[in-house]
């Protein structure tokens, strides 16, 4: 089964992910900010990354980016999770190398369809 | 498949109460004019996951009253907005009412509509926006049922630098339509050897024959690779009228509001302690750690049970065994207590702004000065010690610290320094609360206590008795009965509380220097280390932290006073002797003070000599509770039971050192009464 990174500072937003996503069967793990994300992601492969973009340390732009420069991770789908009013962190995302993103808020079967959408 | 999303609330309540104090006190901060902006970076996260979450879980009020607060926090990390105190007042005004929202909505009660929507209006004001330009989408497009669509769709070369994938989106677009019909563009396909795998050179025209699907819903599925690719989509509609269409993606089709989802369900716990605890992975670690110890030693143990023959050399291995049993229990137990350990910066936090809004209702200069904030104690007794604290800052403000003129003529700095510390001493957390005021007044007390009949006039004390009338039932000094202090509640209730808890407060003070006021604390409610004394059959427990010391009595050093009353002498210093075989009315071995021994203990700074028969031992024992199991019973804090099965009872000092006053003062009416 597919393996998920989820990043995000907030500890109910990261449960509500890692439930929804272990639930439909994906293996998950779980990372506090871009750079604990970073860490994790350098050690071990995921099939896909889902993120926060606002974060303390390292925030999810920043982090898409040094992941993306990662030769592992050239083509991993990554996945920023923003609100509707950032149309420019979309952008600024996407530029850093983000694949899409999910718009918050969100419940946790559209969070389901559009993981299952990306990775087939 | 439905989730239920309740399950998350109360983590998502916590860190929205935690972010709540992080924007607090990042915006008094801002107050005190320390622009910083990875300061306002912070703020503005915490706004941003309240929004988040809220949204996420369901709570879309607060979510919309968030929405403007991030507005204006996000203008000014751009630098588009000063910071000004106004600005800072209303995002200071505006995290009390997001404060007060999640409560209501925690505790299943009313949100106050007109609050909400009056800093909401006064958000907006700062914000130039009208509600009417709230910037509502036009009109969804008219889309007809077409006959099906024809998308062109012509990625830029980088298109997979992003993770995006061709297959994915024409997989996307089949699943739109029941027919497709797709055509390769290979024309720009390099030969062989000069192709990169890295880049993508085909484009594609995909029919989607008979679907029906509006041209947004198509858009969609292109959102993220909108500006990565040229895309084109023309309807096959006979009078192909709506060539708008088919320009290129132009418009950000922002995706639509997921539906608003279910009421906001109401939690069912109403109290505002709350049940959960947020324990750091190492401590969780540790505990795992001991238990694999634990599991060691008992293998180890269990060993001796099955050998056949015992000798010496097995039971000094068994005795070993048992120490090392005795450790690791010991070790287990506070690696437990240590999950229940929170720094006391939880209750610190809210300080800051308290003290930065009293002293502008008394127009008083204060400064507030908190130091050992990472200092742990327990979370039951954190969420207690909460309102005592308030209550004791509230008085130092109110009474304590002079009006800046007042301040100024006595020589003093203008400004008025409140010290908020807090740090471990023995086995205790001692938490202070210093001001540089005026001190407390001696002679106003001791005229207050006399017209309240707490004291008779011709009574001599000492001045820290005198500070102490103020923590007495139905004591309250103000004149004039403030908004702030008076409110119903006394500095009796403030001692009843902290002692409630197991702990003590006391205050010291000096005239035109300022008071101290000292609460010590237990380090957990749960396990206390405990002096076993012996008095006839009874066996009872002090708490190892109040004794002084334990002496054979000298008979010389005793001193009977007046009204039935007997004092120590040691070191210059004369002690009340408290026998406790009087007070809980049991028979002792010996009423002979020189054939038992005395225990000196101290609460509240007040000491006192416990006259016992033996002392029998010490050893750490688990407080069990005599309101909830029995009643609760004046000088006892709780009862426990001993190793051998038998229950015995624990002694409050403080309690026991109030009864014996009650009882001496009692005593002096009565032997006034004979007199009379």
């Amino acid at each position: 089964m597919a393996t998920i990174l989820a990043v995000d500072d907030s500890a109910s937003m990261r449960q509500m992910v890692s439930f929804t996503l272990k639930g439909a069967g994906f293996q998950v793990t779980e990372a506090v900010d871009g750079q604990d994300a970073l860490n994790k992601a350098k050690s071990q492969q995921f099939d896909l990354v889902i993120t926060d973009v606002n974060m303390p340390v390292m925030d999810g732009i920043t982090f898409i980016k040094n992941l993306r420069g990662e030769a592992n991770y050239k083509f991993t789908p990554m996945l920023m999770l923003t609100t509707e009013s950032a149309a420019d962190k979309k952008s600024e995302g996407k530029a850093a190398g983000a694949t899409g993103w999910i718009v918050k808020p969100f419940n946790p079967d559209q969070l389901l369809n559009t993981v299952k959408k990306v990775l087939g | 498949m439905s989730i239920d999303l309740e399950q998350f609330h109360e983590t998502f309540f916590e860190e929205s109460f935690e972010g709540l104090d992080i924007m607090e006190s990042g915006l008094l901060e801002l107050e005190h004019g320390e622009v910083d902006l990875e300061n306002i970076n912070t703020i503005f996260r915490s706004a941003h996951s309240i929004k988040g979450g809220s949204g996420t879980f369901g709570f879309t009020a607060v979510a919309e009253f968030t929405h403007d607060m991030e507005t204006l926090l996000d203008q000014m990390r751009n630098g588009e907005r000063q910071v000004t105190v106004p600005v800072v007042e209303t995002l200071l005004g505006s995290v009390d009412v997001l404060r007060s929202m999640l409560n209501a909505i925690r505790d299943g009660s009313e949100i106050d509509v007109n609050n909400v929507s009056q800093m909401t209006a006064s958000i907006k004001g700062i914000l130039g926006v009208e509600d009417a330009a709230s910037g509502t989408p036009e009109v969804e497009k008219l889309s007809q049922a077409a006959k099906g669509w024809v998308v062109h769709f012509r990625p830029y070369v980088d298109i997979l630098k992003t993770g995006n994938d061709s297959v994915r989106l024409l997989r996307e677009l089949n699943s739109l339509a029941d027919q497709i019909e797709v055509t390769v563009d290979n024309e720009s396909l390099p030969p062989l050897t000069e192709l990169e795998p890295e880049e993508c050179y085909q484009s594609w025209s995909i029919k989607l024959i008979d679907a029906e699907v509006s041209e947004d819903e198509i858009r969609e599925v292109f959102a993220w690779v909108d500006d990565e690719c040229d895309l084109k989509i023309e309807a096959m509609v006979e009078d192909s009228r709506d060539s708008a269409a088919g320009s290129l993606g132009e418009d950000q089709s922002e995706e639509k509001n997921p539906e608003k989802r279910s009421t906001e369900k109401r939690a069912s716990k109403s109290s505002t302690e709350s049940s959960s605890i947020r324990v750091n992975i190492s401590k969780v670690d540790e505990l795992i750690n001991m238990v694999g110890e634990l599991v060691i030693t008992q293998s180890m143990l269990s060993r001796f049970g099955e050998s056949e023959d015992f000798n010496d050399s097995t039971i000094e291995r068994l005795k070993d065994g048992l120490a090392q049993l005795e450790g690791h229990t010991r070790e287990l137990q506070e690696s437990v207590m240590r999950i229940r350990m929170m720094p006391i910066s939880f209750a610190f936090q809210r300080f800051p702004r308290l003290v930065y809004d009293l002293s502008a209702s008394f127009d008083k200069k204060i400064e507030l000065v908190m130091t050992g904030e990472t200092t742990e104690l327990d979370k039951t007794v954190l969420e207690k010690i909460g309102d005592p604290l308030v209550h004791l800052v509230r008085n130092s403000l109110d009474h304590g610290i002079e009006s800046p003129a007042e301040r100024v003529k006595a020589g003093k700095p203008e400004t008025g320094v409140i010290n908020l510390s807090a740090y471990h001493q023995g086995g205790n957390i001692v938490i202070q609360i210093k001001d540089d005021g005026a001190g407390l007044n001696k002679n106003k007390i001791f005229t207050k206590a006399k017209e309240k009949g707490l004291v008779t006039s011709d009574e001599r004390m000492t001045d820290d008795q005198i500070y102490d009338l103020i923590f007495r039932p139905g004591f309250s000094t103000a004149d004039v009965v403030s908004d702030i202090s008076g409110r119903g509640v006394g500095m009796d209730v403030v001692r009843r509380n902290i002692r409630e808890l197991g702990g003590a407060v006391e205050v010291k003070s000096t005239p035109g220097e300022g008071s101290v006021f000292t609460i010590r604390l237990p380090l957990t409610l749960a396990i206390l280390d405990g002096q076993l004394v012996g008095i006839g059959d009874e066996t009872y427990i002090l708490p190892v932290i109040s004794i002084i010391e334990s002496l054979q009595v000298k008979s010389e050093n005793i001193n009977a006073v007046a009204g039935n009353a007997e004092v120590y002498r040691l070191r210059e210093e004369y002690i009340p002797i408290v026998r406790l075989y009087q007070i809980f009315d049991i028979k002792p071995v010996s009423t002979e003070l020189d054939s038992g021994l005395l225990v000196v203990v101290e609460a509240e700074g007040k000491k006192i000599a416990i006259y016992v028969d033996d002392l029998l031992g010490q050893q750490q024992v688990v407080i069990k509770s005599l309101e909830t199991n029995f009643r609760k019973i004046e000088g006892l804090s709780g009862a426990t039971i001993l190793g051998d099965g038998t229950v015995a009872l624990i002694i409050d000092i403080a309690g026991l050192i109030d009864l014996y006053q009650k009882d001496m003062a009692s005593n002096v009416v009565s032997i006034k009464g004979a007199a009379a």
